[in-house]
């Protein structure tokens, strides 16, 4: 889950967008209807009721942010540099609702005030232009504003630190000519294994086109899942280690207390006393192992800093996130488990044959 | 069943062992009578059944035929669980190897039969197993491990151990051979006090005719029979 908040923490969960408009029919067959989509090039599309829409999705469960953005494209030029941006418009206080912005800055501030643009670290780079600085943004309506680079941030997602410039929206608005309406809106929920699901409910409340991360990051996606399902896998070796070297060492007490259980058996211990006592015994050793494995897991995590402490860069480990618990209570049933045929095998021993003149 | 009623009665009784496809026939229709109370010694020579006789008594073995009862209960065709819970109230034992648990100190060996037929130590109990060490004269050793005590110690402990329940008979199988003549003398006198005292019936099984002769009664098996009672 760490890993999968790290790889997508900086994206949006739900992107909404337009929607396509209604088909033409042109004409009905018995073998079918025949329809024209033109997709104008003439016209924007854009969410004109958006601000309508916004207490709705707020309101559907598991949704912890929505934010409106304008979006579009144009060039960034410092002197004789030049590079091609996407931009982003948003509300100052929404800077880092979606992509962590301002945890994030390696110069200067999250301040989005108009007349500031927050830009990636790559495009500084590409620019020569250091915080303070002032660029010219030029968008592809052809109106061009002149920025204060207020700050500079690294997300460590290429497309966005090489390309990205974020905006006041309402200096946005100004560059790319949309008096009103916003491009799209972006949701950010408390649970981004929920996407698809919350998206279904977005899009049947609205109407509107709602596509979940996953359905634009499959790869990603189906690489995450293949992780988890490997880490499941090792998991699941370790508990079969654990009942493997659990049985051993009892089936091996078995044998050296063959005489022992053999007088248990002659001074009357039923069958039963006899399994009860191994599998006590074999209980304990999975709680103490269990108890002194998840000791040591917590100790050889502690050198390691927090997620949140490290940024983007650090190893995608998180001393609170060890299941000891579950760890523990797993390695105690393996154990029973690990203890029933050694149990019987004990159970089985004839006291006879054991004890010797 | 009445107090005059015989406390173990074999009749018939043989014992096969399978070892592959042949078979060693080792108690061959063996009859025995025991009374309460008696103190009796079992003799033979090596190979003549004793040791599976006792084991058939103790309920850890079972005959291939013949009829074997103990306090007017027929044991042949017994559950195994009933069996145990029989051994567990109404027999002890002392082996010649002792056979203590010897991680448990002296007084938890003793109190080991009454503990597990409970699945718990009550004061009583604990308290008869003092008393039973310090009739055999272990007062000051019943918190020594069982690995700590000398040989004569040992079988004392035993002997405490097979009177915990208060059992109506003691099987003792070469009890004083692996002692020297001292301590045998002092368990054998002590196996006699205890069964003058309490009326407990013991079956010794020995080689030593030295221990045969402290014993009212002598048996003496040969083949898998008994020859003379």
């Amino acid at each position: 889950m760490l890993l999968l908040d790290r790889t997508v923490g900086n994206i949006a969960h739900i992107t909404i967008e337009p929607s396509d408009r209604d088909p033409v029919s042109l004409y009905g067959t018995d073998a079918g209807t025949l329809v024209a989509v033109l997709k104008s090039t003439q016209q924007r599309s854009t969410l004109q009721s958006a601000a309508a829409f916004m207490p709705a999705i707020t309101a559907i469960a598991h949704v912890r942010t929505v934010v409106g953005e304008i979006l579009g494209s144009g060039f960034l030029t410092k002197g004789e540099a030049i590079a091609p941006v996407a931009v982003t418009g948003v509300e100052a206080d929404q800077v880092s609702a979606i992509s962590n912005i301002a945890g994030n800055l390696v110069a200067g501030s999250a301040d989005l005030t108009i007349g500031n643009a927050l830009i990636g670290s790559g495009l500084a780079k590409i620019l020569g232009v250091r915080a303070g600085q002032t660029v010219t943004i030029r968008s592809e309506r052809g109106i061009e504003q002149s920025v204060t680079v207020g700050g500079i941030f690294t997300l460590g997602v290429a497309g966005l630190d090489d390309a990205a410039v974020y905006l006041n929206i309402r200096a946005a608005r100004v560059l790319f000519d949309l008096p009103e309406g916003l491009t799209r809106l972006e949701v950010k929920l408390d649970d981004l294994r929920l996407a698809p699901a919350v998206a279904t409910d977005i899009a049947n409340a609205t109407g509107l086109k709602v596509t979940p991360w996953t359905a634009k990051n499959q790869q990603l996606l189906d690489g995450l899942v293949a992780q988890a399902r490997s880490g499941d896998l090792i998991k699941g070796f370790a508990l079969v280690t654990i009942v493997i070297g659990v049985a051993s060492a009892l089936l091996l007490s078995t044998y050296r207390r063959q005489s022992e259980i053999g007088i248990m058996r002659a001074m009357g211990a039923t069958r039963r006393f006899v399994v009860f006592v191994f599998v006590i015994q074999g209980a304990l050793i999975g709680l103490i192992g269990g108890l002194i494995g998840a000791g040591l897991g917590y100790a050889s995590l502690l050198p390691f800093p927090l997620p949140e402490a490290t940024g983007g860069g650090g190893l995608p480990i998180d001393i609170r996130q060890g299941a000891y618990g579950a760890a523990i209570l797993l390695t105690l049933i393996g154990a029973i488990l690990a203890a029933i045929w050694p149990a019987s095998a004990a159970a089985r021993v004839d006291p006879v044959k054991v004890i010797g003149p | 069943m009445t107090g005059t009623d015989p406390l173990l009665v074999v009749t018939g009784l043989v014992k096969t062992f399978d070892e592959g496809d042949a078979s060693v026939t080792v108690l061959k229709g063996l009859d025995l009578t025991l009374e309460r109370g008696e103190f009796a010694a079992l003799l033979g020579p090596s190979g003549s059944g004793k040791s599976t006789l006792l084991n058939i008594m103790g309920t850890l073995m079972r005959p291939t035929s013949g009829a074997f009862e103990m306090l007017g209960l027929s044991l042949i065709g017994a559950q195994d669980v009933d069996l145990t819970e029989f051994r567990n109230q109404h027999i002890g034992f002392v082996f010649q190897a002792h056979n203590l648990l010897p991680d448990f100190t002296a007084l938890e060996n003793v109190m080991f039969p009454a503990a597990t037929r409970k699945g718990r130590e009550t004061v009583a109990d604990r308290r008869r197993a003092v008393d039973l060490l310090s009739r055999v004269g272990l007062d000051d050793r019943r918190d020594f491990p069982a690995s700590k005590l000398s040989g004569g110690q040992k079988q004392r402990v035993a002997v405490a151990r097979a009177l915990m329940n208060n059992p109506e008979l003691v099987l003792a199988d070469e009890p004083t051979g692996n002692l020297d003549r001292e301590s045998a003398n002092r368990v054998m006198e002590l196996l006699v006090q205890i069964n003058g005292a309490d009326g407990t019936t013991f079956f010794i099984s020995t080689h030593d005719e030295k221990i045969a002769d402290r014993c009212r009664r002598q048996i003496h098996m040969v083949d898998g029979r008994v020859v003379d009672a």
